[in-house]
Order: structure tokens, then sequence, then C-alpha cells
């Protein structure tokens, strides 16, 4: 299962501003992709465009055979039935109990009866980790626990894709680990395709598949995500390896002088590749592919340490 | 597209008028969520119902106060009563209707859409498969048409009453010629006339709420800013609305003949 996401020559812009241009990538069907990118360069808008809540002015979003980007208000609906969507704030229903809102969609999408209903939710709600606060409401909460049940949420109707925006914001370097962990469990176990759009750099270099930066109005580089944390390309390399030096400024990019100045320091050393987190059964998931794989069948050294026992308790730290 | 004077009200009116659509085309979807309805119109009876009493009883009596002086001078006091009714009736129970429904209902209308757009509930109901137009503007609306009407049927009542206290016992009127001049000029049509108005206004200000609060944006500062220009909007609107279906009526239905 899990559906693959075809995205074509994505442009949107608001008003007179640009937010990127010309966006062309594919998440394979079943894989875990990570987008990166600064703050402000519209990965949300992005993730919005994925799911029609945005119409792009140009490009095409396939999902199935449908364009999502230029189909009707009635396919589109039939189409959001595939994803799962987690916002940034769990996106709670406000006027009910925790309960009610991850029984939501199982009550407007299926003829299933309470007793079922109440099995799935509860189900859910454990796999987050809120077993025994059902009946809370959404205000009483911290941010985390809306977080995760606004994950409980997007799982409870199956979805064959799941869009995460910011898993990690406001969650304590713990739990962003287990969160991690649930991920890629979750993705061997229902096989679906992921899309999580974060900054944390170091979910970045172990959790997915592939990896996207959106940089400067344009995405940057897409692929696996040993090509890359192996990648010397400026501007990858200072994302990925959060550092100062490289073609991104405080404020969007660098201008001319200040990349001037620049020139002669050389990009500091790549930092090993970590191991990809594994899902906790052992069983393999679909997409997994062993570590180094790529770097051998293109032909890349990885910077040395890569794939080695120490390297990766180090950087992954859970 | 660079906003100007003219295109930036001709694009918000435009989009108004395109959500009204919407809300037309949705109002005959099935399931019809009767619960959100019950809930909607219950709680719009609640912050509507006393201080649509408190202003509609000063409303009745100001009506009293200078049609009495008035018509006194005309030497007509037997005639106080009707005027009263006829003022009542036609024009101050909508448009205390409508400002209780636009104030009250409409702002509580704007700041719950609001808050739920900036906090994504919206987005994540429409991800859900789930149309927010169907499921939440639709049983608003309806809600505050019924309870409008209603509400208009309240303050004509109080208001009547009001102007009856004030008249009988300020202004020294005889309790007889108010009760028995009722019917001398207003006639059942204008009581129709006033439902009508009040049918319209609700719908409009559940409209205008309801688009402003789910087109806020910009955190919380943007919820405040949709609520208060839902609710001048609609003051607005309601205003000018009043004064056709006024101006038609008076042309569609002859005035009663004494």
């Amino acid at each position: 299962m899990g559906v693959e996401v075809r995205v074509e020559g994505l442009t949107k812009s608001f008003g007179s501003q640009l937010i990127w241009n010309d966006v062309t990538l594919t998440l394979p069907a079943g894989e875990v992709s990570v987008m990166l990118g600064p703050s402000g360069t519209g990965k949300s808008v992005f993730l919005k465009t994925l799911i029609g809540l945005i119409k792009p002015e140009k490009g095409h979003v396939w999902i199935e055979g449908v364009d999502i980007a230029n189909c009707s208000e009635k396919q589109l609906y039939e189409i959001r039935k595939l994803f799962g969507v987690l916002f940034q704030d769990g996106a709670m229903f406000g006027s009910m109990d925790l309960y009610d809102n991850v029984a939501f969609p199982l009550r407007e999408h299926t003829r299933k009866s309470e007793s079922e209903i109440k099995q799935i939710v509860m189900d859910k709600m454990e796999l987050v980790g809120l077993a025994g606060a059902e009946n809370k409401l959404p205000g009483e909460i911290s941010g985390g626990m809306r977080k995760r049940a606004g994950l409980a949420r997007a799982l409870v109707l199956d979805p064959e894709i799941l869009l995460i925006d910011e898993p990690d914001s406001g969650l304590d370097p713990v739990r962003t680990a287990y969160i991690n962990q649930l991920f890629i469990d979750l993705n061997a176990q229902i096989d679906a395709t992921f899309l999580i759009v974060t900054h944390d750099i170091n979910s970045t270099r172990t959790v997915p598949d592939n990896i996207g930066l959106l940089y400067h109005k344009h995405l940057a580089m897409f692929g696996p995500r040993e090509m890359l944390l192996t990648s010397t390309e400026p501007v990858v390399a200072q994302f990925l390896n959060a550092q100062r030096v490289g073609p991104i400024g405080m404020s969007e990019e660098k201008d001319a002088d200040e990349l001037a100045a620049e020139a002669d320091i050389e990009m500091p050393p790549l930092p090993p590749v970590p191991f990809q987190i594994e899902p906790s059964n052992g069983m393999p998931r679909r997409g997994q592919r062993e570590p180094g794989a790529w770097c051998r069948e293109n032909g890349v050294t990885p910077p040395p340490g890569s794939f080695e026992k120490a390297a990766a308790t180090a950087v992954v730290g859970g | 597209m660079a906003t100007n004077v003219i295109t930036g009200p001709a694009r918000v009116s435009g989009n108004l008028f395109a959500f009204m659509l919407d809300v037309l085309v949705a109002l005959f979807k099935r399931p019809f969520q009767i619960r959100e309805f019950l809930i909607q119109a219950w709680f719009i009876v609640k912050v509507t119902i006393i201080p649509t009493a408190f202003v509609s009883i000063p409303f009745g009596a100001v009506i009293a106060l200078q049609v009495g002086g008035l018509i006194k001078q005309f030497g007509a006091q037997s005639f106080t009563g009707s005027a009263a009714v006829l003022a009542v009736v036609r024009e101050a129970g909508p448009i205390a209707c409508a400002l209780l429904i636009a104030g009250a209902a409409g702002s509580a209308i704007a700041a719950d859409f609001g808050a739920r757009k900036i906090r994504e509930e919206l987005d994540a109901m429409m991800v859900l498969g789930i149309d927010p137009i169907q499921r939440l503007v639709v049983p608003r609306v309806l809600a505050c048409m019924l309870v409008a009407v209603f509400l208009n049927g309240m303050v004509t009542i109080v208001g009547v009453a009001g102007g009856y206290v004030f008249n009988v016992i300020l202004q020294d009127g005889t309790p007889g010629a108010y009760l028995s001049s009722f019917t001398a000029l207003a006639q059942l049509p204008d009581m129709y006339q006033g439902m009508v108005k009040a049918l319209v206004f609700g719908f409009i200000a559940a409209i205008v709420a309801a688009y402003k609060g789910m087109n806020a944006k910009g955190g919380p500062k943007g919820v405040g800013d949709a609520v208060n220009e839902a609710v001048v909007i609609t003051f607005t609107l309601l205003f000018v609305v009043n004064f056709f279906i006024s101006a038609i009526y008076i042309q569609l239905v002859p005035p009663k003949g004494m």
C-alpha cells in the first residue's frame, strides 16, 4: 500500500511575493520523506498545497491519477480520505474532548458502531501514549499532548499518505526521539507514504528515506537521505549541519559582500552519516535500504566514521 | 494583485457574495446538521434574549414619548396607540432585532470561526473530508434566521407594552384609547414585513460574521479585527437593507384607509 505523490512544476505566490517556484519531486510510495528549509520558506504552504487547501498558480500534484491542484471540489473531498494530516498545533476541535476528536473522522466517514469506534480510538490513543486522557479538552493539555492527539486523529482512518507539520516543535528531545521512533514504527506497520516538514536537524539526519530542501524560493535538492547527507553543495551542507558558514544568512540569503568575505573560508568537513532509525520490532520497512547502499551504488565515499556504531549513537542521542 | 481603494472593497464584496452562494448551495446538502442547528439556536437565544428585552423597553417608550408629544399638538391623542404600534412593528422591532443579532450573535460567530481558523481547525476539518460551510456555517445561518424572527416578535410585544405603560402613566393617555386605536393604522402585512426583515437580517448577519471569521488571518489580532469588521459591516448592511425593504413595502402595500 502507500501511494505515490508526484509534484510537477508547482509554483505559488501570495500577491506579488513568490513563495516557491517550479518545485518538482516525487514522494515514493511507502517511504518516509522530510521537507526541510529555513524558517519562512513556505514549507507549511507546500504541505497545504499537497492537500489542496491552497491552490498553486502553476503545476500539478498527482495522486492516483487525480491532479489535486486542479480537480473539482468533489474529487478533492474524495481524495482527501487518503490523507492523514497532523497540523502544527494539532488543530484539535476545541469544543470536543480528545476522545470525540479522535472518533470524529470515524463517525463522519464510516458506519462503524460505537463499540467498534471505541476499540479503534483506544488503540490509537494508546499508540501515541495518551491512554487515560480521553476526556480532557484540548485547552486543558500541553502542546505536546495536543500534537500527539492530532497524530492519533490523523491515523484513525488508516491513511495512505501522512503529512506531518513540524512534529518536533514544542516537544522536548526525549519526546522527539519517541515520536521519531513512532513514525518509523508506523511506517513499518501501515506502509503509508510519509512527508514530515521540520527544521530539526537531528530528526532529519536519522528518520527519513528521502530529504528535500526548500531554499531561496525553489527546491534546492531532493533525494535519498545519504545523497543529501554526503552532499558538498554549500546550501545543503550548511543547513544539514546547522552552520553559519554558507550561503544562508540570518534573514534570507546572504548578500554578495558577505559571500565574498566568506569565499576563502572553507566549508567545515562533513560529519559522519548516522544510521537510520529502524523499526523497534526489527522487521524491515519497505522503503528501508542497507546503510551505505546509496553511497556504494553511486560511488560516493561517505565522510570518515559514517555508519559506525559510535557515530550513530553520538548523533542520534536516542 | 495589488489592492487599491477601488479593487479592494470590490474584491471583498465579490468574495462575500460568492461565499453567500456557497452557503445557499450547501443549504440543500444532506445530512442536515440538526444537532449543531439546535445547539447554535439555543446559544444565540442565550446571548441575545436579555439584551433584546432591555433594548426594546426604552425603544417603545421613546417612540411613545416622541409620537405622543407630536400627536397631542395635532389634537389626535386617541391615535397615539396606533402610531406607536405602527412604528414598533414596522421599524423599531426589526432594527432592534438587527442590532442584537449583529452585535451579540454575529460577534460570537465571527470570534468562534476566527479562533477555529487560526488554530487550523477549519483546515483540519476540510482535510478530514468535511465541508465547514455545510457542517458549521449552514446551521448557524439557519439558527440566526430562526432566532431573529422570534426576537422580532419579542421586541414588538415588549416595545408595544413599553409604549403602553409610558403613554398611559406618563402622558395621561387613556388605556381604552391606546388599545382601541391599535388597529387603526397598523395592519397584518406590517407584521409579515417585520418578520421578513428579521429573517433577512438574521441571514445577512450570520453570513457576514461567518465569512469574516473564516477569513481571519494573522494570529489572535486577526480574530479581533475579524470580529470588529464583521459587526461594522453587518450594521451598515442591515440599515441599508432595512431602508430598501421598507421602501419596497410602502410601494407594494397600500396604507390602511381610515
